[in-house]
């Protein structure tokens, strides 16, 4: 038998692997396979601006009804009481709206960023807030590319809110209550392969209608909700700056610096520290 | 020497007693610090408790697009640096042993340690859950990709490493001699672990930004903040040492020998030439930053003539006078040169973390009152702890004739 290059690592990694996690590496596989990240996807063709998604989201979060409406040249803005949002703009092809609310990145910065695992992408997809974690830092908020993790200033027990995906829907096996109760059907639930599948067959199929880019499939390194526009996604008040790398790659390389530099400077200050000592006089002794 | 206060000794007082009398003012009362100060601390305990009752909006103007104000950019980040003096001195003295900044170690140490315990203080005032800091602490709640988690966990070592390198002092103060000798040899280990504690969080202050990439302005974002935020945290520590140097010399007076006070003007020379170069280094560092990212077409707008004035009025000029100062072997300009300094760590690190953040944002962040009075007010608590322990443990003045060493 020949052991080829490739086969090598891999029996080098499995024994490796083995090594490390023991039995806890064979446990885990066989529940994990069957999880995708599930995503939705949001079509703003369709979309008519009806709000009955913030209406519906206001409702299953004990929020109030929104008083106002999608107008064009008025940015609305989601905020504390208000998990998503549906805004209007005059486009060169006429009036389009869009639904905002958090990305659920598949790599989140607010993920990353914080510190007591509070904020988690879950491996479901949604990206949820636990409120016993948090500590009320607001690196979420600084570190998010979107700016959506809201902050209640106004309370001596504040919470992040953001749009969750309505997670413990999903985990009663019911659907968001936005995609639940579109009329347009301009959203769709389903896991993110499905839907980058189904976003493409619509733009293939109706080429003339869409613009031919998934905001989504790329930006801050994926995510789970995906976005398909009639115009270019500036025109509809998307920022167009968002990176297509994950954000929390920005800090890798610090982060992977911590444990070199925890060697190496104790190491180089103690020999530093040994040189200035005299070999000959061991009497004077500095310290 | 006051050693006439250590009544120890000679009676048998409880230790109980001896730690009441000494927590009874000494001095006079109606200083010109203490009028402007205590006004400004209740007012500002009043605000806390607003704070507490009401939530951060009721007394705070930061907003959803700019979520970190003063008590965070000035107390936290900006102070942090200040308090970076500590680890530059305890390389110097311990690890390289140059002795001669020997008399000047125990105070900076001192002032580190209090900035840091105030400023972790500032920073649970800004928490809405201040009641789960201890979460990434203990219990499985490890953010440990999180550039915060990190920063949090050298902070509290590093205020323990800081205990230990200042505990001899104290036990000098409690006449304990076996306590002494044994803090004494802790000494070493808690410098090299402090300084490895201080390169990192230094540095992970300026890492917490590097997610907001299209959040701060060009200018001031970049890869190598982190870097750049370790560099000029040598200066900013050294211009502090300077600048508090220079009013403990008037205030405390009494403390210092003249012997001490000979070596002072050596000493300050000395600082202002690692300041000048290492100035120099970090400008070095922005103008790489600067040609290397092709940002001249920023230059010419308003946020531009802010970049030059931080670079050309708050870095070149203060190197300049750091130079100016140790070719003339003039202090004044030293002196100067530590203030301006200090301006311009200010206001690079409120740039960062407040100004340029969210620059374009529709509404821009501006303190309350109430956040100055309380930013102000931490500053003047550490101001009191650190005049009443000067005036107690022997900080400035000499170590007891029993602890043989010289401040170590």
């Amino acid at each position: 038998m020949s052991i080829d290059r490739r086969n090598f690592f891999k029996v080098l990694g499995v024994t490796g692997a083995g090594l490390a996690f023991g039995k806890q590496a064979q446990a885990e596989p066989a529940g994990e396979e069957e999880t995708e990240f599930k995503a939705i996807l949001y079509d703003s063709t369709r979309c008519v601006g009806c709000q009955s998604c913030e209406f519906s989201c206001a409702e299953v979060h004990n929020l109030p009804e929104p008083e106002d409406f999608p107008e064009v040249g008025v940015l609305r803005k989601t905020n504390e009481n208000r998990r998503t949002v549906v805004n209007a703009y005059d486009t060169s092809k006429g009036e389009v709206y869009v639904k905002r609310q958090c990305m659920h990145c598949n790599q989140p910065a607010c993920g990353a960023a914080c510190l007591t695992q509070a904020m988690l992408k879950t491996k479901e997809g949604p990206v949820i807030w636990r409120e016993n974690k948090c500590m009320g830092c607001r690196y979420c908020m600084i570190s998010c590319p979107f700016d959506i993790p809201k902050f209640e200033y106004n309370s001596p027990n504040p919470k992040i809110t953001k749009c969750n995906m309505c997670f413990e829907r999903q985990q009663e096996g019911q659907l968001p209550a936005c995609v639940e109760n579109c009329p347009a059907e301009a959203l769709v639930f389903g896991t993110r392969r499905e839907l980058m599948a189904e976003a493409r067959r619509r733009i293939v199929e109706n080429p003339d209608a869409y613009y031919p880019h998934i905001y989504g499939e790329n930006e801050a390194g994926g995510t789970s909700f995906l976005y398909l526009s009639p115009v270019p996604f500036e025109e509809i008040g998307f920022r167009t700056n968002i990176q297509n790398a994950s954000y929390p790659a920005l800090t890798k390389g610090f982060l992977y610096s911590v444990p070199a530099v925890f060697v190496l400077v104790p190491s180089v200050l103690l020999g530093i520290h040994k040189a200035t000592k005299s070999n000959l006089d061991k009497t004077n002794n500095y310290d | 020497m006051t050693s006439s206060a250590f009544p120890l000794k000679k009676e048998k007082k409880s230790i109980g007693r001896f730690l009441l009398d000494e927590l009874k003012p000494r001095g006079k009362w109606l200083t010109p610090f203490n009028i402007i100060s205590i006004p400004v601390m209740l007012v500002g305990a009043a605000i806390i408790v607003i704070r507490f009752i009401n939530g951060i909006g009721a007394v705070s103007n930061v907003t959803q697009d700019i979520p970190w104000g003063v008590w965070k950019g000035f107390n936290v980040i900006t102070g942090v640096a200040f308090a970076g003096g500590a680890y530059i001195l305890t390389f110097v003295v311990y690890v390289l042993k140059v002795d001669k900044f020997h008399s000047i170690v125990r105070v900076t140490v001192l002032n580190g340690f209090l900035a840091y315990v105030f400023y972790a203080g500032a920073l649970v005032l800004d928490l809405g859950k201040p009641w789960n800091i201890f979460n990434p602490i203990i219990g499985n709640n490890f953010g440990a990709n999180s550039v915060l988690f990190l920063v949090a966990w050298h902070f509290l070592l590093y205020i323990v490493a800081q205990a230990i390198e200042f505990s001899p002092a104290v036990a000098e103060w409690l006449n304990a001699r076996r306590a002494h000798k044994i803090l004494s040899g802790l000494t070493l280990g808690a410098v090299i672990f402090g300084i490895t504690l201080s390169t990192l969080h230094q540095s992970g202050l300026g890492a917490l930004f590097l997610m907001a990439r299209e959040k701060i302005h060009p200018l001031w974002y970049s890869e190598f903040i982190p870097l750049l935020f370790l560099m000029s945290s040598v200066f900013a520590g050294l211009s502090m040492v300077i600048f508090e140097g220079s009013i403990s010399e008037r205030v405390f007076a009494d403390q210092i020998t003249s012997e001490n006070r000979k070596q002072r003007k050596d000493i300050i020379l000395s600082l202002s030439r690692i300041c000048a170069f290492s100035i120099f280094v970090y400008l070095f560092m922005q103008i790489l930053v600067f040609a290397h990212g092709h940002r001249w077409a920023y230059i010419n707008t308003p946020m531009g003539y802010w970049f030059l004035l931080e670079m050309l009025g708050f870095v070149v000029a203060p190197m300049l006078l750091f130079l100016l100062s140790f070719k003339r072997a003039n202090i004044r300009w030293a002196r100067v040169a530590a203030v301006l300094t200090i301006v311009g760590i200010i206001l690079n690190r409120l740039n960062v973390s407040i100004i340029a953040f969210r620059w374009d944002a529709a509404v821009h962040y501006v303190p309350s009152w109430m956040e100055i009075v309380v930013a102000v007010s931490i500053v003047f608590v550490e101001i009191w702890i650190f005049r009443w322990v000067i005036n107690r443990m022997p900080v400035l003045r000499e170590s007891p004739s029993w602890a043989n060493n010289k401040h170590v």
